[in-house]
């Protein structure tokens, strides 16, 4: 029998779907830009309770952190500093195109559902429930050490590019 | 139960990258197929983080995997928003379909 709680939990996973699903469809349908980051937003914070629900709090703090808090961010700079008010609003997207991207995208999700429904998911033999942080930051700094470093390095490197790309130079006037 | 199998994590990371391709596609603005592709950085990750949880032999992979595409993503979006900056500079104009030097 479930409990009152699991109910609640039940519920609130619903929720966490839809608002997934709902945020990304709002993400590519809204025509004013603002809104559609404000539907990545919602997808971002669905995800990020999804991944409460899979047993790591610390991703679902990392993703509100860096997506919600970094990206969402950045994304709205972009569009306050280089567009302006009439661009905000995307004009509307031809038939023909329309016609067959929908087409194509739901038939991609069906072949997507047919090969997760028909595949067997098997679980390894041994596995340990270590869902801790301490095991995530040992391994970050001793097997994958040298992608940890590598992703540091890609982020500095494209915060400097970014810096440089976006500046003005006095040459290309 | 439904938050206790694998299936619905995968359908979910599956809409969001039906979602993000379907707006790459048809999207009128630079800032548009960025926002879709984040999308899919999304749904990738989620499915790294359901099979960490539902099958894989040790649950801190998938979490570190899922870190990592963390990190790409804010570099990624840091670098197409200072591009579509230095396109808009460039062109004038924020139509994707305008801009086609190459072409000519």
């Amino acid at each position: 029998m479930m409990t009152a709680v699991q109910y609640l939990l039940e519920a609130v996973f619903w929720i966490f779907m839809i608002v997934t699903v709902m945020g990304g469809l709002l993400a590519v349908k809204a025509r004013i830009l603002m809104h559609m980051v404000l539907g990545l937003a919602l997808a971002f914070l669905g995800v990020a309770g999804m991944y409460a629900y899979l047993g790591s709090m610390f991703l679902a703090v990392m993703q509100i952190l860096i997506y919600l808090g970094a990206i969402c961010i950045v994304l709205v700079f972009g569009i306050m500093v280089g567009y302006t008010p009439r661009q905000m609003v995307e004009e509307k997207i031809r038939g023909e195109n329309l016609l067959l991207a929908v087409p194509a995208c739901v038939a991609g999700f069906v072949l997507l559902r047919i090969a997760i429904a028909r595949s067997r998911w098997l679980p390894a033999s041994e596995r340990s429930t270590d869902f801790t942080l301490k095991s995530v930051g040992l391994r970050l700094l001793n097997e994958y050490s040298l992608a940890f470093e590598l992703v540091s390095v890609l982020l500095l490197v494209a915060m400097v590019g970014a810096v440089l790309v976006a500046m003005d130079r006095k040459e290309d006037r | 139960m439904l938050s206790n199998q694998l299936m619905p994590y995968l359908v979910v990371a599956a809409l969001l990258l039906i979602i993000g391709i379907y707006g790459i596609v048809q999207r009128r603005s630079f800032i548009g197929m960025l926002i879709s592709t984040e999308l899919i950085l999304n749904g990738a990750g989620l499915n790294f983080m359901a099979f960490n949880r539902f099958l894989a032999p040790d649950p801190a992979t998938g979490q570190i995997m899922t870190l990592f595409i963390m990190g790409i993503a804010a570099a990624e979006a840091a670098i197409g928003v200072s591009f579509i900056l230095a396109v808009y500079r460039h062109f004038r104009t924020i139509d994707p379909t305008k801009i086609d030097e190459l072409k000519k």
